[in-house]
């Protein structure tokens, strides 16, 4: 009875999480349609966010947001998986037993820092440094993407540095047996053993990325125009419809749902990109 | 098969070792001589120190900080004929040599995730060895040498781990061979496999000898017995006893061995 009760109960916990996938999608949908039917896949194109005077109608397109959206993460995925695979390789394999704990402590700590945090100390803190070393007016994409890599590191360097810790001892014993250096042993044993894991973050990292709105709508500057150089100001899709959704109506509210199922459809299609990708090498 | 016309190869002398935060030592002043191309066994209860002493021949204890040695694990340089503390070996690169020449096969098989080929061409390739000619020849003559050639020689690019795990022990076991070790150091290398895969490793280790030193710590007395020309019985960390295999397992010198071999504990 209770079997039965608990089986019925996870079937159901399982089926819902298909539904709110698949309700959330066809909302979007129908909501984008007045837009859809309007722009078409001109959208996707169109480098304007302009309503009208009487707030009836407009041109929205999403080219500025999305191109937004793809260079930050790029820029925060480029700083942080080499140094989140460093931090774990040293939390696995290098590290003194006595400092592993504080380090890690620290990490996760880090971790759980929430994102308007990051997002004002980047605005008053980090954004003049970035300016006086790279130029520009310091919010844009390169304040963003940098701030944004320092978000997900501690992420992805606690679940590479996880999955790192299940490679067996043995096994590495096995390469130190063979005469393997630790840089050999790590390489060859450690990182492939692991590399479930080691994707695994990186496709979590990149989905937090790509949908990541307070820290980047502190840091990227949230003007509608396409970035000349790394340094300009630019804005991204969770940002614009952050700053736009309190006054917009019909047509833009529209185009916003719009918006929004590209992002979802973005990060779908990356999600299972990477998993495919996986799923090919492991065999 | 007598100790006369052996000849020594590596010799433990009063060994102290000391795991990290242990109170007191693991080994307690071993002394042990080991014997070119012979097959030395290395008996006793859980926990007498034997693993312990394995792992020390080819300091593998060194990949974990705090392990703490004293004495002498001396080991012959073929090429001057002279005995070489291997304790006093300090150098990343050193003990990278030491355990060339003194590998090591673990109780359970320990496959690297890569093909059966690449597998074998491991350490022929931490070696500098690039040459793909060279690399065939040797990876080919190593998986004869373990007996898994014929199994093997079809599928040399799939998967090590889609070998049955006495397949497995028998590839780990070439990886190894194909270094052309001085010394091979077996850690109960059948415990986890069925008797037909441990008849068949039994059977390798008997001919590996021709060409290597082996030294063998097992819980299985018969295998003991069936295959090794030495043994040596340890206690609570002591050596009690070393002697021919007949001997200590027909006419032990120590009462404790007796006990041991007999059943009567551990």
């Amino acid at each position: 009875m209770g079997g039965r009760l608990f089986k019925d109960f996870s079937l159901v916990a399982a089926t819902l999480s298909l539904f709110l996938l698949v309700g959330i999608f066809a909302i979007l949908f129908s909501y984008a349609q007045t837009s859809m039917h309007e722009f078409g896949f001109d959208f996707l194109v169109i480098d304007q966010w302009e309503a009208d005077e009487d707030d009836e109608g407009g041109v929205f397109g999403g080219f500025i947001p999305i191109i937004g959206t793809l260079l930050s993460t790029l820029i925060a995925m480029v700083i942080a998986t080499p140094l989140a695979m460093g931090i774990a390789i040293f939390l696995t394999e290098i590290a003194h037993d006595k400092i592993i704990k504080p380090f890690s402590i620290a990490i996760e700590l880090l971790a759980a820092i929430p994102s308007i945090i990051y997002g004002m100390w980047g605005l008053f803190y980090f954004a003049p440094i970035v300016q006086s070393v790279f130029g520009g007016n310091g919010v844009g994409l390169l304040t963003a993407g940098i701030v944004l890599a320092i978000m997900i590191i501690p992420f992805m360097a606690a679940i590479t540095r996880d999955s790192m810790n299940t490679a067996p001892d043995v096994l590495k014993e096995s390469a130190y047996a063979m005469g393997a250096t630790k840089f050999e042993v790590i390489k060859d044993v450690v990182m492939p053993y692991s590399k479930g894991g080691i994707i695994g973050s990186v496709i979590l990292a990149l989905g937090r990325a790509l949908g990541e709105t307070m820290a980047v709508a502190f840091l990227i500057g949230s003007v509608m125009s396409i970035p000349d150089k790394i340094t300009d100001p630019t804005t991204s899709i969770p940002v614009l419809l952050a700053n736009n959704f309190a006054e917009a109506q019909d047509l833009e509210l529209s185009s916003m749902y719009y918006l929004a199922l590209i992002l979802f459809i973005v990060s779908f299609a990356l999600i299972t990109v990477a998993k495919l990708y996986f799923i090919g090498k492991k065999k | 098969m007598t100790k006369e016309t052996a000849n020594p190869i590596m010799e433990v002398k009063d060994l102290f070792f000391t795991y990290p935060n242990a109170p007191e030592p693991t080994l307690k002043g071993n002394n042990l001589t080991i014997y070119e191309n012979k097959i030395t066994a290395m008996i006793g209860p859980s926990g007498c120190g034997k693993s312990t002493l394995l792992r020390a021949m080819n300091r593998i204890h060194d990949l974990y900080a705090g392990c703490k040695y004293e004495g002498e694990i001396n080991l012959r340089n073929l090429k001057n004929n002279k005995m070489e503390n291997t304790l006093n070996l300090k150098k990343e690169n050193q003990l990278i040599g030491l355990r060339q020449k003194v590998g090591m096969i673990f109780q359970k098989p320990t496959p690297f995730p890569m093909s059966i080929y690449d597998n074998v061409a491991y350490g022929l390739r931490l070696k500098g060895i690039k040459s793909k000619s060279e690399l065939d020849g040797r990876v080919e003559k190593a998986l004869k040498e373990a007996a898994i050639w014929k199994e093997a020689k079809e599928r040399l690019n799939d998967s090590a781990m889609g070998l049955s795990g006495g397949q497995q022990q028998r590839l780990c076991i070439a990886r190894s061979v194909a270094l052309k070790p001085e010394v091979l150091l077996f850690d109960e290398p059948t415990s986890a496999l069925d008797p037909i895969s441990t008849g068949a490793i039994e059977e390798l280790i008997s001919e590996l000898k021709k060409d290597v030193t082996v030294v063998i710590v097992t819980h299985n007395m018969q295998q003991a017995s069936r295959l090794s020309d030495y043994t040596t019985f340890m206690y609570l960390g002591d050596i009690i006893e070393f002697g021919d295999t007949e001997k200590i397992f027909l006419n032990p010198d120590e009462k404790l061995t007796e006990d041991y071999i007999t059943g009567r504990f551990g």
